[in-house]
């Protein structure tokens, strides 16, 4: 019985804390709807509804991440990070190699919070129906995970190395520019918008869990100074991966042909319909 | 039935959405760690939770949070003013970023980081004071950056000139820039884009960008989130160069 009190008083309080969150938005949005456009929405009542499941389902996600995997993570990042320490030979300083189940832990994590992260299904969403289904969600959804997973990853080794962080982030730009140049038009503005949808709700907590951790038990590392970055990492990889993932699809849908790359159809704008 | 049907649809893909990660922490605690779950009752009554919280959160974005972006897009679009549509997208990037919980959370690391390094002075004052400067500096970097996304898909500019012209001044200012911020700096731009701003955002994006003649809503109406995210890079940069 007293489980369930707890259980109902914890997800009240979630409840009250994402209100809190999302009161300014919501001020915003009447303000300018009521100051501004002086109209109300069209379906006002299926607006209102969906807001309340947004909270609503935003607060028991949260709740129950909280309760079931952020501690796991949490903690697993810790042995993991204390694990390789371990093996680590005295004295011998810090070997990158001591670490490879840090980084297989990182890339595993990175790909399987990101696949769950609630902004980018919203994008890759939209993404499927402005394209007219020429974009996969599921795909682009795949395409961000690796990219966050690769991120994640050499993120961790540069933790282990120490190597200075503005380095592999003005690489990655110049990378991104380089595919920016060779990529199609229609794909450039999701891909760069997938960087930020990356990092959210579910990623962040763990991925910063396991740099503040990688950062703690290395020898030679501040957790304060090195545990940031990581998020860094994981928000310009996407850019590449799905910036690659569009190239790819492209290079295999016009290789058999051997001609010139036709012109697709103008997409639907199914949007407009009353 | 058509209710269950459509509940059942969105939990099953709820479940699909979350099974890497289930596999990936089985995986590492049972195979590599060899250790027992704690409290697995636990963990599967929050499994539970995360999986109604996703099926109802994925449903309030199509019935919501989609619809009242692509309104509130079309409703500007015929009003006409441009103005009062960048003041909205001033005010919302701003009032979605200034309460981000993630946001505040590494504001006050950083004001860690800045007294370690003797950049401010050890004192909890300064250190809120530090904390609450670097939040209002993202807070509004991202409302202008909102500014310049809308602005750009108005007037069809293309995307890459404005993103690739950061990443150079990003690259300029990470040269002169104190160490202990670029790190702050560069994760800053990753949170600041919240899970309830995101759909609001893209939706207005793609909803401006099919309202206005000649845009399209593929090439021109995503991207604005790429300027919330690079902005408070410059930003915070910045202020690292004058506090």
């Amino acid at each position: 019985m007293n489980a369930a009190a707890d259980f109902a008083m914890g997800f009240l309080g979630t409840v009250a804390d994402t209100v809190v969150d999302v009161a300014p938005i919501v001020a915003i949005l009447v303000t300018f709807q009521v100051v501004v456009l002086r109209q109300r929405p069209p379906n006002l009542a299926g607006i209102v509804t969906g807001f309340v499941c947004v909270l609503l389902g935003l607060a028991l996600f949260l709740i129950g991440l909280e309760q079931a995997l952020f501690p796991i993570g949490e903690t697993m990042a810790r042995q993991l990070t204390e694990a390789s320490v371990g093996d680590a030979s005295p004295g011998a300083g810090v070997d990158w190699r001591d670490y490879a189940l840090v980084y297989a832990f990182a890339a595993a994590i990175g790909f399987a919070t990101t696949v769950a992260e609630p902004p980018l299904i919203a994008v890759a969403l939209k993404a499927e129906q402005v394209s007219g289904g020429s974009v996969n969600a599921w795909g682009l959804r795949i395409a961000v995970a690796i990219g966050v997973s690769a991120g994640v990853s050499l993120g961790c080794f540069r933790i282990v190395t120490g190597t200075p962080l503005p380095w592999y982030i003005i690489a990655a730009y110049v990378v991104v520019i380089v595919q920016t140049f060779r990529a199609s038009k229609t794909i450039i503005p999701l891909a760069y918008d997938c960087g930020g949808v990356t990092t959210s709700t579910v990623t962040v907590p763990v991925v910063a869990a396991l740099g503040l951790g990688l950062a703690a038990s290395v020898p030679g590392r501040s957790p304060l100074i090195d545990g940031f970055g990581l998020i860094a990492f994981a928000s310009v990889f996407p850019i590449m991966s799905v910036l690659g993932y569009a190239m790819v699809a492209n290079w295999v849908r016009d290789r058999p042909i051997m001609r010139r790359r036709q012109r697709r159809p103008r997409m639907p704008k199914e949007d407009l319909k009353p | 039935m058509n209710i269950l049907t459509l509940v059942w649809r969105r939990a099953s893909d709820a479940v699909r959405d979350l099974a890497p990660i289930i596999a990936v922490i089985a995986f590492f605690q049972i195979v590599v760690l060899q250790q027992p779950f704690p409290n697995l009752a636990d963990v599967l009554v929050g499994l539970i939770c995360v999986i109604a919280g996703l099926t109802l959160f994925i449903q309030g974005l199509e019935s919501g949070l989609f619809p009242l972006g692509e309104a509130i897009a079309q409703a500007f679009a015929r009003k006409g003013s441009t103005t009062a549509l960048l003041v909205f997208a001033f005010c919302l990037g701003f009032g979605t970023t200034v309460a981000e919980p993630a946001l505040i959370a590494i504001a006050g690391k950083a004001a860690e980081v800045a007294a370690e390094a003797g950049v401010i002075a050890p004192e909890a004052a300064a250190q809120e004071a530090y904390a609450f400067n670097l939040r209002m500096v993202v807070a509004l970097s991202v409302g202008v950056a909102i500014v310049l996304g809308v602005l750009r898909i108005v007037m069809g500019w293309p995307i890459h000139r404005f993103i690739i012209g950061g990443y150079v001044i990003v690259t300029a200012l990470t040269a002169f820039a104190p160490d202990e911020i670029i790190g702050v700096a560069y994760d800053a731009g990753g949170v600041a884009t919240s899970t309830i701003t995101v759909p609001l955002v893209t939706a207005l994006g793609v909803g401006l960008a099919n309202a206005i003649r000649g845009r399209n809503p593929m090439t021109d109406g995503f991207g604005l989130i790429a300027f919330a995210v690079l902005n408070p890079m410059i930003f915070v940069l910045t202020f690292g160069l004058v506090a």
